[in-house]
């Protein structure tokens, strides 16, 4: 447990001494968000219909821009390699990363996320289920990421490739909590979609520790 | 030298049932596109635009069975290191790549008249394009790097990743209350599709999973050609 905590305060540090690369893809999730009311001035009834899926949508193209980095560098210095000495099961190490990279971007991200839907027009009833469901998908897309940096370690156009292999396994996350939102007011259908969140949440968290760890043993052969 | 013994044997066995499959493949293809398209009766209510089913669903068939197939060589690559089901698994991907765009392309057509639109976002469609994505996803993976068992083996994490979307596609249409219709073929209590219509799906099955075998057979000759080619050109390169 001190080592998983270790790992997280590592990538804590590591994260604030480079704090442009959290600025910058937090400016690139806001700027994104700005860009729909710019674009639909004309209409703001659509805006706040589509709100939701804005504010996600956007939330998944961020989060795509943040993953590549995140075992290179380990993997070049030699750190991953130490690791594996350190006792630690790599599953655990994948969920660590995985935990601090949802503190690094998922956090920022889900406390922006009311400010930005007051640009986008959400009705105001939205935001607690907003934040719900950010707070159960967020951590499920930092999960998914971690397995897709592990895939392309040393790989060609990392950043790209990661892209193309996550967002299809995180189409479920983004249908059920853009469906959760606007089923506002509903209590029974958002309970169901919270729950299916909830459930794609725990399964993922075996599933991406098992196979990310596979991934990182086989990379350091 | 195992895995090259293995090799030999698997392409002895696999060049002997080539022919086989060839012939049921070019075979099966006019009989049942004739009893398909010419033979078999109009649908009282969809007209002949029912006959598009007899080209879309074993399509749908081939895509899955393509994605199994990928799912299973990597977890024995995974598992067993061979070399074999690596080429399999990448094989398999881009021919159940064309499938799924088989099935997709077709079942456009097809609902533009039925349905009234060619998409729908419902579940089964959904499922089925994710699965289109990620045979995407595997080919890019799996081609992304230097070393080509590296590449595999990431893929194959991948593949294996991806296949929680299998039952999910074969079961969204009984989970959901979708627009697309559930199966009539796989029921407990036999089909519930008429014999005359029934005949030329199975058959145009049958010329599609032999399609599919002469399809992995060429395929997988071609990979393991261009390994060997490799291998003699680093061989080369150290000397």
């Amino acid at each position: 447990m001190a080592l998983f905590l270790a790992v997280i305060i590592r990538d804590l540090q590591l994260a604030k001494r480079h704090g442009t690369d959290i600025a910058m893809t937090l400016a690139f999730f806001v700027l994104v968000v700005a860009l729909f009311p710019l674009g639909l001035s004309s209409a703001p009834v659509l805006l706040s219909k589509i709100a939701p899926a804005v504010l996600w949508v956007t939330v998944l193209l961020s989060a795509m821009l943040s993953f590549d980095q995140l075992f290179q560098k380990d993997y070049e210095d030699g750190w991953l390699e130490q690791l594996i000495f350190s006792g630690l099961p790599l599953s655990m190490l994948v969920l660590a990363k995985a935990c601090a990279h949802w503190l690094i971007t998922g956090l920022p991200m889900l406390l922006l996320a009311p400010l930005l839907a007051v640009g986008l027009n959400l009705p105001s009833k939205s935001y607690p289920i907003t934040i719900f469901t950010m707070l159960l998908g967020t951590p499920v897309i930092s999960l998914f990421g971690t397995l897709g940096a592990a895939l392309v370690i040393s790989a060609r156009r990392p950043g790209l490739l990661i892209t193309i292999i996550v967002l299809p396994l995180l189409i479920p996350v983004l249908i059920f909590a853009v469906s959760a939102i606007e089923a506002t007011g509903d209590w029974s259908a958002i309970r169901v979609r919270l729950l299916f969140l909830g459930a794609i949440l725990s399964a993922a968290i075996p599933l991406v520790g098992i196979a990310a760890s596979n991934v990182l043993r086989q990379s350091l052969e | 030298m195992h895995h090259i013994s293995n090799m030999n044997r698997f392409f002895c066995i696999a060049n002997a049932i080539l022919p086989i499959f060839c012939v049921v493949s070019a075979g099966m293809f006019p009989v049942g596109l004739y009893y398909a398209l010419i033979e078999s009766p109009a649908d009282y209510q969809q007209g002949d635009t029912v006959r598009i089913m007899y080209v879309h669903v074993p399509a749908a068939w081939g895509a899955m069975i393509c994605y199994l197939t990928m799912a299973m060589a990597s977890a024995v690559f995974l598992i067993y290191n061979q070399p074999l089901a690596n080429l399999a698994a990448r094989a398999a991907a881009p021919i159940g790549a064309g499938f799924t765009l088989i099935v997709l392309v077709t079942g456009s057509f097809w609902g533009q008249p039925v349905w009234g639109t060619g998409w729908v976002w419902d579940a089964r469609l959904t499922s089925v394009l994710i699965l289109f994505f990620l045979y995407l996803g595997y080919i890019a993976l799996a081609n992304a790097f230097e070393d080509p068992d590296r590449g595999g083996r990431a893929g194959a994490v991948l593949a294996l990743v991806g296949a929680i979307n299998l039952p999910i596609i074969k079961f969204s249409v009984d989970w959901w209350n979708t627009l697309h219709q559930s199966s009539s073929l796989w029921r407990i209590r036999g089909p519930s599709i008429v014999p005359e219509m029934l005949l030329p799906l199975l058959l145009m099955g049958c010329a599609y999973f032999s399609l599919f075998v002469v399809m992995m057979i060429l395929r997988l000759r071609g990979l393991y050609a261009g390994r060997l080619l490799r291998q003699m050109r680093i061989a080369a390169a150290s000397r």
